[in-house]
């Protein structure tokens, strides 16, 4: 180890997005832990990536949205202690005393603390039901809030303003914009570029008003509140959510005599330094050449220039681009470089589409000849490209600039890409080039381009498609083909073990990602039992047990219950296994019970129980069908046409067990009242006065799809015959893990009208392969046995089930359970007391 | 920034773990009996129980056996034995069956977060039997 140099103790100030990089980029640079670190950090939680905030609505957990890479603080040398303010700081003494009373010596000082949402001091501004969008605690109370809101207001139409006012339209809140400015953005964008966007979020559904000032919020008896503005009527809504700007957190600068701006901000130099030559300051509580940034990217800058000077070097902080790019779906909104034309003598080339709701304008210098910046709305994805030229020579006329956007092969080398991490095209070229990269994904992780705000990554496409690297199809390194080339080839090779096909038709051992692609494969083909010889090593650990893997090691247990329809005996057998094994339970979104908690070691018994009472597994760990949802249908509802419960069960049994690329789930409702939901479905049916109604390719999770309607009045066995071919032509045809309609969106851009080319192929029979397509259904239907009645009778895959090979009987002493609501809960450490070892996995680690 | 198994296994509060590879290289070496070398499915791990230390074991295509901890240090849960077996490059690898990522069997080394690691054990195999060294 090289020899230490002690420096002292470098004492942090916030642990956000800029603190965190602040601490990463030190440890980079000091290995031999020359500074010992001690962080305060006012949230409850290590750092998380705020730029990403809004997903935590849309699903992203907040440990999925963690910043703080695994190992950071747990060693002695880097302390983070959450939950703890700092209120004071001593020069003199040089310490920091936080609000539990602990007082912290330092060598040096780094100050950063952000910013906080503006609240423009208007009466009633803090009543019940007014927040502000900065913090997961404030993405909390604004979800509870809004499940009975209803309508919503969010003042201020700034980049925030938006994302935040989008985010209550995706929480069912009906939400008007209220914008002090003549237009939307207004630091951002022009007054016709402003326009465009209004038009944009209308059709949202989003209601705008601009030029309005709030005056006064009143609270009404029934908890709503009352917007007053300076003229206009007043509108009534459930909630406010302030997004008016941001104002640098400066207190603790201030209150210790620090130098700070007319407008706030802790003044710093070029070297981030403020007034005191030991303290710094860094991201949006510093005012840095005369600014504060509210972005990211020049706040890590920041946080490098100061590790850099921490030890011994000289870097400098100078202006920082501000070009922005709305993250709203289904708007394109950015501007970049000098998008107000401010220069002197600066020109406009604008070019507007009123009836396309395009508005594209670029800001050149007075010969045209160098590029300044721009504004497009509508239309936004030359951004990544045009971002990049500005202050270099337009590489063609500014109108065939604004047109056809630049050749991305004129980037220079040194042309900023990614702006968030700071990636040049030429780092990017060199991933491409030198590092093998070949996808997205891969220069994501060799150079982060690409992983904070996501906007330059279609330009990254760009330079992949350029570089003349081939986008592989490959499956992984194992397999060259695509998992539908694989399909056939084992299809037609008769090749049945993952040793022969690897051998014939791949390299080395395989992975995570062949092996059970291969064993979907097998299983699709009628292989006999998943876990029979050699294909047993292929399942992931779901397949292997049968069960679902559980974030603390145990599993969950789903028996199938077609079409939802249970007895109360079968009911009661449930309950009492579950009572008897101590196992969680709760009712799925599936239309079945989950029993959650049960070890390895004690699944067969619980499902010996099981089985013994008529259950059979319900694939809910396979790449299957899991449910066939159904609704009670003609059977009980005043409303219903046909039983749609009764075909519901027919389908679950004609299609349990079926392997596919991805999860397959279907719904069956009575009439057009829709109660099974059946369009979020894979194939969904619904009944109509005359048949079946079928709908193909929905889905929910991730990127919720609505399936498209295929077929109408079909009798039963029309039906079922245009499933089985639709089905089976999946299966054999789409990617690993693509579903449905994922697969159906390729179809499109392979053969233009997917729906059409699906009618040819599975209706009309164009490639004749229907009969065999059929004749592969009702091999799997004839074949069909349930997987865990299989395994209780086979004494060599029954003695898989154990926890520990050299202790069979030991149960897992890692898993431990506490009790909540009456129920086992997997004990975890409580993420709130200290230091906090353990990140969330598969974060993005934020790090240069 | 790098983190060696060390860190790893000394600063995340883990009652099951006090003996990591500090103590082997004390000097002292014992061998502990584990199972029959048959009882190792060809490409499949299994977790085992070796003085209180949870050890997960990878019987490779070559006939070859690894020995690592059955701890995912990403998840804290001890599933690693439950992972996919497989190769990257020449390296034997598995797969946490939690959330996907692979470490080099022969240096516990995660290839996607080359900054952790999961401690490796020493494993040979005697008359049939397996053996490991945890202490
Ligand atoms: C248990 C359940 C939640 C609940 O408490 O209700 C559940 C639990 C899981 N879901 Fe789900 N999903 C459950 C209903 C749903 C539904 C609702 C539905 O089926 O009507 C959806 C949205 C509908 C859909 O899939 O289109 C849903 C969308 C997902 C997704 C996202 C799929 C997508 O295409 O984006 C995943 C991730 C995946 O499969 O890759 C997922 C994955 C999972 C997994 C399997 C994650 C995992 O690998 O550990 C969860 C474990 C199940 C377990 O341990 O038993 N689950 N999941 C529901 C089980 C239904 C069942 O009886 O089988
Ligand atoms: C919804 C949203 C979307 C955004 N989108 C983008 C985007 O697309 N692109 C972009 O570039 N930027 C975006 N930003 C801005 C970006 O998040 C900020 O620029 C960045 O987080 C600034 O980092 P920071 O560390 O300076 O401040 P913060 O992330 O605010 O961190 C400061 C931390 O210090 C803590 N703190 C304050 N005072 C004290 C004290 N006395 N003691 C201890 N701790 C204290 C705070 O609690 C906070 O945790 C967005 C912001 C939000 C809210
Ligand atoms: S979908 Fe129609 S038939 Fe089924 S329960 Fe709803 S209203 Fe009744
Ligand atoms: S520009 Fe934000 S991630 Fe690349």
């Amino acid at each position: 180890m090289t020899m230490t140099q002690h420096r002292g103790h470098l004492v942090v100030v916030g642990n956000g997005m800029v603190g965190q990089r602040l601490v990463e980029a030190v440890r980079e640079r000091d290995a031999g832990h020359g500074w010992r670190i001690t962080v305060l950090g006012e949230e409850p939680r290590p750092a998380y990536d705020r730029v990403a905030l809004t997903s935590y609505l849309t699903g992203t957990s907040a440990e999925e949205l963690s910043v703080v890479p695994e190992g950071c603080y747990t060693d002695e040398h880097c302390v983070l202690h959450v939950g703890d303010p700092a209120v004071a700081v001593d020069r003199d003494a040089k310490t920091v005393t936080t609000a539990s009373g602990r007082v912290v010596e330092y060598d040096a000082l780094v100050l950063a603390t952000g910013s906080s949402p503006f609240v423009p001091p208007i009466p009633g501004a803090d009543a019940d039901g007014c927040f502000v969008y900065r913090t997961l605690e404030d993405l909390d109370a604004i979800r509870e809030r809004a499940g009975t809101a209803g309508t919503g207001a969010v003042v201020g139409g700034g980049l925030l303003g938006l994302e935040a006012a989008n985010a209550l339209r995706s929480l069912g809140v009906a939400t008007h914009v209220v914008e002090f400015a003549p237009r939307l953005m207004p630091a951002q964008i022009d007054q016709g570029g402003g326009e465009m966007l209004r038009r944009k979020i209308e059709e949202l559904g989003l209601t705008v008003h601009t030029a309005t000032a709030t005056q006064q919020i009143e609270a009404l008896d029934d908890g709503r509140l009352r917007m007053v503005f300076a003229d206009g009527d007043p509108l009534d809504v459930g909630m406010v959510v302030f997004s008016a700007g941001i104002r640098p957190r400066d207190q603790l600068a201030r209150d210790c005599g620090l130098e700070v701006g007319e407008r706030g901000g802790i003044v710093v130099d070029e070297g981030c330094r403020t007034s005191d030559p030991n303290i710094w300051a860094i991201g949006e509580c510093a005012l840095a050449c005369g600014k504060i940034y509210g972005l990211v990217a020049p706040g890590y800058d920041m946080a490098e220039v100061v590790a850099d000077r921490l030890v011994d070097g000289d870097a400098a902080f100078t202006e920082a681009d501000m070009s922005t790019k709305l993250k709203l779906l289904g708007v394109d909104v950015a501007s970049f470089g000098d998008a107000h034309a401010a220069t002197p003598d600066a020109l406009e080339v604008v070019y507007a589409d009123p009836v396309a709701g395009v508005y594209k304008k670029l800001v050149v210098t007075d010969d045209a000849s160098t590029m300044l910046g721009g504004v497009l709305v509508g239309d936004a994805s030359a951004y990544a490209a045009l971002r990049t030229m500005v202050g270099q020579p337009l590489p063609d006329t500014p109108e065939q600039v604004l047109m056809v956007g630049p050749a991305t092969s004129s980037l220079d080398d040194a042309a900023q890409v990614c702006s968030c991490q700071n990636v040049s095209a030429g780092t990017i070229r060199a991933a491409i080039n030198d590092e093998g990269c070949c996808d997205v994904a891969s220069v994501k992780a060799c150079t982060k381009a690409g992983t904070v705000c996501g906007s330059c990554v279609p330009l990254i496409k760009t330079l992949i498609a350029q570089s003349g690297v081939e986008v592989s199809t490959a499956l992984c390194e194992h397999f060259e083909m695509s998992r539908a080339e694989l399909f056939d080839v084992i299809r037609v090779t008769g090749a049945r073990t993952f040793s022969e096909i690897i051998a014939r038709h791949g390299t080395g051992r395989g992975c995570d990602i062949c092996k059970p692609a291969v064993a979907s494969i097998l299983a699709s083909l009628d292989s006999g039992h998943i876990l029979d010889g050699e294909q047993a090593a292929l399942q992931d650990t779901n397949d292997h047990f049968l069960a679902n893997l559980q974030r603390n090691g145990t599993y969950s247990v789903v028996p199938r219950v077609p079409g939802g329809e249970l007895t109360p005996e079968k009911l009661i057998v449930i309950g009492e296994v579950a009572r008897d094994f101590g196992l969680y339970t709760k009712i799925t979104g599936g239309q079945r019970i989950d029993m959650f908690g049960a070890r390895v070691d004690q699944l067969p018994a619980i499902w010996k129980r099981l089985v013994d009472a008529g259950f059979e597994s319900g694939h809910a760990y396979g790449k299957a069908l899991r449910t066939v949802k159904s609704c009670v249908g003609s059977t009980w509802c005043r409303y219903g046409v046909q039983d749609s419960t009764s075909l519901a069960i027919m389908l679950e049994l004609r299609y349990r067990g079926l392997r596919s690329p991805h999860k397959l789930k279907s719904g069956v409702s009575g009439c057009a009242r829709e109660c099974a939901e059946a369009r979020s479905k894979d194939f969904g049916i619904i009944a109509s006065e005359n048949g079946w109604n079928l709908y193909l390719g929905g889905n929910g999770g991730f990127n919720p799809r609505h399936a498209v309607q295929f077929a109408v009045d079909l009798s039963t066995e029309d039906l079922v015959r245009t499933i089985d071919r639709f089905l089976m032509f999946y299966i054999r045809t789409a990617d690993r893990l693509q579903r449905t309609a994922a697969w159906m969106e390729a179809l499109n851009e392979e053969h233009g009208d997917g729906l059409e080319y699906l009618r040819r192929v599975i209706v009309d029979d164009e490639l004749g392969i229907c009969a065999d397509l059929d004749a592969a259904m009702q091999r799997h239907v004839e074949a069909y046995a349930d997987e865990w009645a299989a395994v209780l009778e086979d004494e060599e895959k029954l003695s898989r089930f154990v926890s520990f090979v050299n202790a069979p009987d030991v149960p897992d002493p890692s898993i431990q359970f506490v009790t909540e609501r009456d129920q086992i809960r997997p004990a975890d450490q409580s993420p709130s007391d200290g230091p906090v070892p353990i990140a969330g996995p598969e974060l993005e680690v934020v790090r240069r | 920034m790098t983190m060696t198994t060390d860190t790893l296994t000394t600063h995340i509060p883990d009652v099951l773990q006090t003996a990591g590879p500090d103590a082997r290289s004390a000097g002292r070496k014992e061998w502990a009996d584990v199972c029959a070398y048959d009882a190792l499915l060809p490409e499949r791990g299994a977790a085992a129980l070796v003085g209180g230390v949870q050890v997960a074991l990878f019987r490779t295509y070559d006939g070859e056996i690894h020995a690592v901890s059955n701890r995912d240090p990403f998840s804290g849960a001890y599933v690693l034995s439950r992972g996919i077996v497989g190769t990257r490059g020449d390296a034997p690898t598995v797969a946490s069956p939690m959330h996907k990522e692979v470490f080099d069997l022969r240096t516990g080394v995660c290839f996607d977060h080359p900054e952790v690691a999961v401690p490796v054990y020493e494993v040979r195999i005697r008359d049939g039997r397996v053996e490991v060294v945890v202490t």
